[in-house]
């Protein structure tokens, strides 16, 4: 059936593939038909997708530094870019991205802009010049641009304090998902998703997370664009929901007049679930102020241009020119999940409030809500909980409490849906949170091997020593993110938010300036690396001990401090001291020449 | 000025251009989101609504692959594109 190079057949592997998967979903819906029962096609889901990952980590084994750190260079534009949409959306984008916006509204949606609008900074000011460099980690750029061990190792350490930030949350929602989709304790399924994520990278390192991503993106668009679409329809709200739901939007307005939105005493609150929210905010309105948005979008757009996994993932294109494209293919990619996000908490939201439908709630005596089968499953997985505060037994609007990620989880069974849907859904949020998980552990091990131990420590190590390293402290750090995770310390959403500001206090200016200033030298970004990211840190800490913070900066945008800082420090620094050698400035006229040899390696 | 330094400030003003319109639809429009809101956007959806569901998300998609051109373009002009396919 495949005849010839690997590399060459990839639309007609990934297109047996995906019909496959839809073929499976088929089966699993006839199986629901015959009896199959809910639990049993929640782990058939989970169970058939992570094995098909695994064996395609494994059929990617290598022994060679150049496939295992950078996929042999040979990722083509478009497949590249999907693997970096499954490596860039999150547990957090697929699970709580819907509910922040069903919840907070306009104030939240500067997260979708930042989110997307950073790929325009990747894409002009960083990848194609890191790609033209050569370089294995980001770190080895800083290393090689700057010369020196302490700046390379001042960039792992930004790298290793951003990522590991983030990849704890992301274990955590492997472990959400598995333990539901499985029934097993949580503490033990935050080892059955390690040990799933650790399958996908480490007989292949890059070459094994890539195609593995590609397949984990496939699985989680199905699984969350099916769902909304068939929704839309099935509510009669339009046939394609992202040009059509219009009505939708101004009909929840018009619900929110009539309802208006009452405040509950702490009296009252005291009694919800922890984690559980209720509608406060407007739907539709701008609900925020300029500032607040803009600096929200500005930190996460400024985070999106440092973060190591995303911008390594540019390093695995053939060509700088591949590059460049590569970068809008993964914001495509990335595009259709975003633009889903608002239309699916539209639709749960009007579901749920509107008295003229059949779901709608709102309106509805308290007795009659808690009957309601799914009301009783959500509200025994803790994400749902009416309460008849004024005791006039119907439920209003400030009644009601959900917790984010039952707008993404729940949403399909309210709506009717059939459950076979719920597996799937289930299999999407572990594809993405798996994705996003094996791209960090990667980072991080890829950075510690290669920069730290090999440039620094042992830099006569042979490849297979090199690779056996790598593959340790894939484990290693790996249990260290479970073993955190499964303490259970911060929520999802937030630490991935702080991992955005540490890497941009830290690495942006750093980075960008490496290429668009060559007068920027060692010990200016050595001043900028740590300066920038110990004043973020320290901006965090204080806000977090009740510290008032200035500019409207919070706990969630601190990287705008710590960047500013970062910037300041390195343009002071690097002109105090002394200008960097030809030989340095000659690298960086080198890097802004897309056609000859990479500055490092071979190819 | 060398062909080097000429296909640089070709760069850069491209670069330029590509950050001014980037800044308009993830900051400019954004100092007026109440304002915009009372205006009717595409689709029928309140205008700042819009932008933050779509409009600058999809902006955003375009404008790379405009960049990616325009860059290619430039590089061929001075000859410093790479041989081979992408």
């Amino acid at each position: 059936m495949i005849k010839g190079n690997f590399i060459d057949n990839l639309p007609k592997v990934y297109g047996i593939y995906t019909g496959g998967f839809l073929a499976f979903i088929i089966i699993m819906a006839i199986g629901e038909q015959m009896g199959m029962t809910a639990k049993a096609i929640g782990i058939c889901f989970v169970a058939f997708t992570v094995a098909i990952y695994a064996i395609i980590g494994y059929l990617s084994r290598t022994a060679q530094a150049d496939a295992y750190y950078v996929a042999g260079r040979q990722v083509p534009t478009v497949f590249n870019g999907m693997a970096t949409a499954a490596d860039w959306m999150s547990g957090a984008s697929f699970v709580a991205m819907a509910g922040g916006i069903y919840f907070k509204g306009y104030g939240y949606m500067a997260l979708l802009v930042g989110w997307t609008g950073g790929y325009v900074l990747v894409a002009s000011l960083l990848a194609p010049y890191l790609r033209k460099f050569g370089c294995y980690t980001v770190p080895d750029f800083i290393g090689t641009r700057y010369g020196g061990n302490l700046s390379r190792f001042l960039a792992v350490v930004v790298l290793t304090v951003a990522s590991f930030t983030y990849v704890t949350a992301q274990i955590n929602a492997t472990g959400t998902i598995a333990s539901v989709a499985l029934d097993i304790p949580f503490q033990y399924a935050v080892y059955v998703g390690l040990i799933s994520i650790l399958l996908c990278s480490m007989l292949g390192g890059m070459r094994g997370v890539t195609w593995t991503q590609v397949a984990q993106y496939i699985v989680l668009i199905i699984a969350y664009l099916l769902p909304v679409f068939w929704i839309s329809n099935k509510m009669g709200a339009g046939f394609f929901p992202h040009f059509m739901l219009a009505d939708e939007v101004a009909r929840i307005g018009e619900l929110e007049q009539q309802f208006g939105f009452v405040k509950n005493s702490a009296a009252d609150l005291a009694n919800v679930p922890k984690g559980l929210a209720g509608i406060t905010k407007a739907h539709s309105a701008v609900n925020a102020t300029p500032w607040a948005f803009i600096s929200l979008a500005l930190a996460m757009m400024m985070g999106t241009a440092s973060l190591p996994h995303v911008m390594m993932r540019y390093f695995t294109t053939p060509s700088v020119k591949a590059a460049r494209k590569s970068v809008g293919w993964s914001l495509f990619f990335i595009f259709l999940l975003y633009s889903s996000a608002p239309m699916l908490a539209t639709l749960s939201k009007l579901s749920l409030i509107d008295p003229s439908l059949p779901t709608g709630i709102i309106g509805k005596s308290i007795a009659e809500v808690q009957a309601i089968d799914w009301y009783q499953n959500w509200n025994q997985a803790n994400l749902m909980f009416v309460s008849d505060f004024n005791g006039n037994g119907t439920l209003e609007l400030n009644e009601f409490f959900m917790g984010g990620k039952a707008v993404v989880l729940a949403t399909p069974e309210i709506a009717g849906l059939p459950y076979v849907i719920s597996g799937l859904v289930a299999a999407g949020g572990m594809a993405a949170a798996m994705s996003t998980a094996d791209g960090l552990i990667l980072a991080i091990a890829n950075a510690i091997s290669h920069d730290v131990y090999y440039k620094i420590i042992d830099p006569k190590a042979e490849t297979a020593k090199r690779l056996v390293v790598a593959r340790v402290l894939l484990v290693v750090i790996g249990f260290a993110g479970a073993t955190i995770a499964a303490l259970e310390i911060q929520g999802i959403l937030g630490s991935v938010i702080w991992a955005f500001d540490f890497a941009m206090s830290g690495l942006f200016f750093p980075l960008v300036l490496g290429v668009w200033w060559k007068r920027a030298n060692k010990e200016g970004a050595c001043a900028g690396m740590a300066l920038g990211l110990l004043s973020g840190l320290g901006y965090l800490i204080w806000v977090r001990n009740g510290g008032s913070g200035f500019l409207g900066i919070t706990q969630l945008t601190f990287g705008i401090f710590g960047s500013a800082v970062s910037l300041v420090s390195m343009v002071v620094v690097s002109l105090i001291t002394s200008e960097p050698s030809a030989a340095t400035q000659k690298m960086v006229d080198d890097v802004r020449v897309p056609s000859g040899r990479s500055i490092i390696g071979r190819n | 000025m060398s062909k080097q330094e000429q296909h640089w400030e070709k760069t850069r003003g491209l670069l330029l251009m590509t950050l001014a319109i980037w800044f308009v639809f993830s900051i400019g429009i954004f100092l007026f989101g109440a304002e915009m809101n009372e205006v009717g956007g595409p689709f029928g959806y309140p205008l700042t609504y819009w932008f933050t569901c779509q409009g600058s998300l999809g902006i955003f998609v375009i404008l790379i692959f405009w960049f990616a051109n325009r860059q290619e373009k430039i590089d061929e002009e001075f000859g410093f594109s790479e041989k081979g396919d992408d």
